[in-house]
């Protein structure tokens, strides 16, 4: 059981965590000033639940693995984020449209571990509620307004989507883990979450006058650790000051 | 033996590093002030937002107050439950941050905010209604950015969260 739910809060705080870094890219980089702002403040946001869950998930483990270890000390092989969120950022409407799939997914999630019979996750997610809510406001304003903006917008806001439709199944698989997480009340119904996930995007796709691409392949394997191409990178420029200074604390 | 009345009237002293018009009293931030027979000192407090890097500060800033103070040792314990909530910020807080040029948080319990429509926000310079947002996020964690049609002045706003 530990060991579920170990795997468990470590899978949701890697999503959290890599969705961070690839935000915090745009820092000094974003089209305006005021958008730079608004995903560092996101890319904080994420990080601050990160760091609450990696906090967690060390407690549960037991070896004395603090949210530093965590975060900076594991192999990539043991990340457990879902491919979608190491996505490269690519022009903004692929940042948008990223972090739009995932909000949308983050949401209903920590809505419904509000009443898990995990104390503290429960805890965390009445944190982390709050800001989800006002994530999802905001992608879903710039996926509105890029898909009913210009011919342009709308072709790059298409385009993003039609490219990452297939990160999204990932995010509502089920295994071993989650089963043994939802029957001890810990973890919510994941189609349930599919379910509210849907709803947002067909909404917010229809007002953005966007199409929602067909289900075909879907992608697979973050779960497991097993990456796509740009993680090692990710992870190369996110462990290399702890890496080249170890123990260094400031 | 120091008294958990002058412990809080200590923590008076310690500011927002941020938003350094108000003190973490004033924010909310406080949830427990406990003093053990030994002298020693346990603080609780909660995070406003997750992220925001001024609550490891703050942390050690009440610390160093207390220590200071001669307070024999002190604890600064997080809490998450029951999350914070901007109505934690007490009316003479709002007050001062509106005097500091940071519009203050509406209820959270206001029906605008549970539709999620936009809050009516006045401008704390010149006290006008007539204004709009200009992004959702603003210069810290906590804040969007606003701007007065009549004075012409941007602000910033104080999240209702």
């Amino acid at each position: 059981m530990s060991n579920a739910l170990f795997t468990y809060t470590l899978r949701l705080a890697d999503d959290l965590l890599i969705l961070s870094q690839r935000l915090g890219e745009w820092c000094g980089h974003g089209p305006v000033l005021e958008e730079d702002i608004a995903l560092t403040n996101r890319a904080l946001d994420h990080l601050g639940e990160a760091r609450n869950l990696l906090t967690y998930a060390g407690q549960v483990e037991g070896k004395g693995r603090t949210e530093d270890d965590l975060a900076y000390l594991r192999m990539e092989r043991q990340y457990t984020n879902v491919k979608l969120v190491e996505q490269p950022n690519g022009d903004y409407a692929h940042t948008m449209v990223r972090s739009f799939l995932f909000d949308a997914y983050h949401l209903p999630l920590m809505q419904a571990l509000l009443k898990s019979t995990d104390e503290q996750l429960a805890a965390i997610a009445g944190k982390s509620v709050k800001e989800a809510t006002y994530h999802l406001r905001a992608s879903s304003e710039w996926i509105i307004r890029f898909g009913d903006g210009t011919e342009e917008s709308h072709q790059r806001a298409q385009a993003a989507l039609d490219n990452l439709w297939t990160y999204t199944g990932e995010l509502f698989e089920s295994d071993a883990v989650l089963e043994e997480m939802t029957k001890a009340g810990i973890a919510p119904d994941i189609a349930a979450i599919k379910e509210s996930w849907s709803k947002t995007v067909d909404q917010v796709l229809s007002e953005a006058t966007l199409k929602r691409p067909a289900d075909a392949f879907m992608m697979t394997g973050g779960r497991k650790g097993l990456h796509s191409e740009h993680m090692g990178f990710i992870l190369a420029e996110m462990q290399h000051v702890t890496r080249a200074y170890p123990g260094a604390e400031w | 033996m120091i008294t958990k009345h002058r412990i809080l009237e200590l923590l008076d002293y310690v500011k927002d590093p941020e938003i350094p018009a108000i003190n973490v009293l004033e924010l909310g931030v406080v949830r427990g002030v406990e003093v053990e027979v030994s002298g020693k000192a346990i603080i609780t407090i909660t995070p406003t937002y997750t992220g925001c890097p001024a609550m490891d500060v703050m942390a050690a800033d009440i610390k160093k107050e207390l220590l200071e103070a001669g307070v024999p040792e002190v604890e600064v314990k997080m809490s998450l439950s029951p999350a914070w909530t901007t109505d934690w910020i007490t009316d003479e807080g709002k007050r001062k941050l509106r005097e500091y040029g940071i519009a203050p948080p509406e209820k959270s319990a206001d029906i605008r905010a549970l539709k999620g429509e936009q809050p009516v926000v006045a401008c704390p310079q010149c006290g006008s209604k007539n204004t709009v947002m200009l992004s959702l996020f603003g210069s810290t964690a906590c804040k969007a950015l606003w701007k007065c049609q009549d004075c012409l002045e941007p602000f910033d706003q104080f999240k209702c969260l």
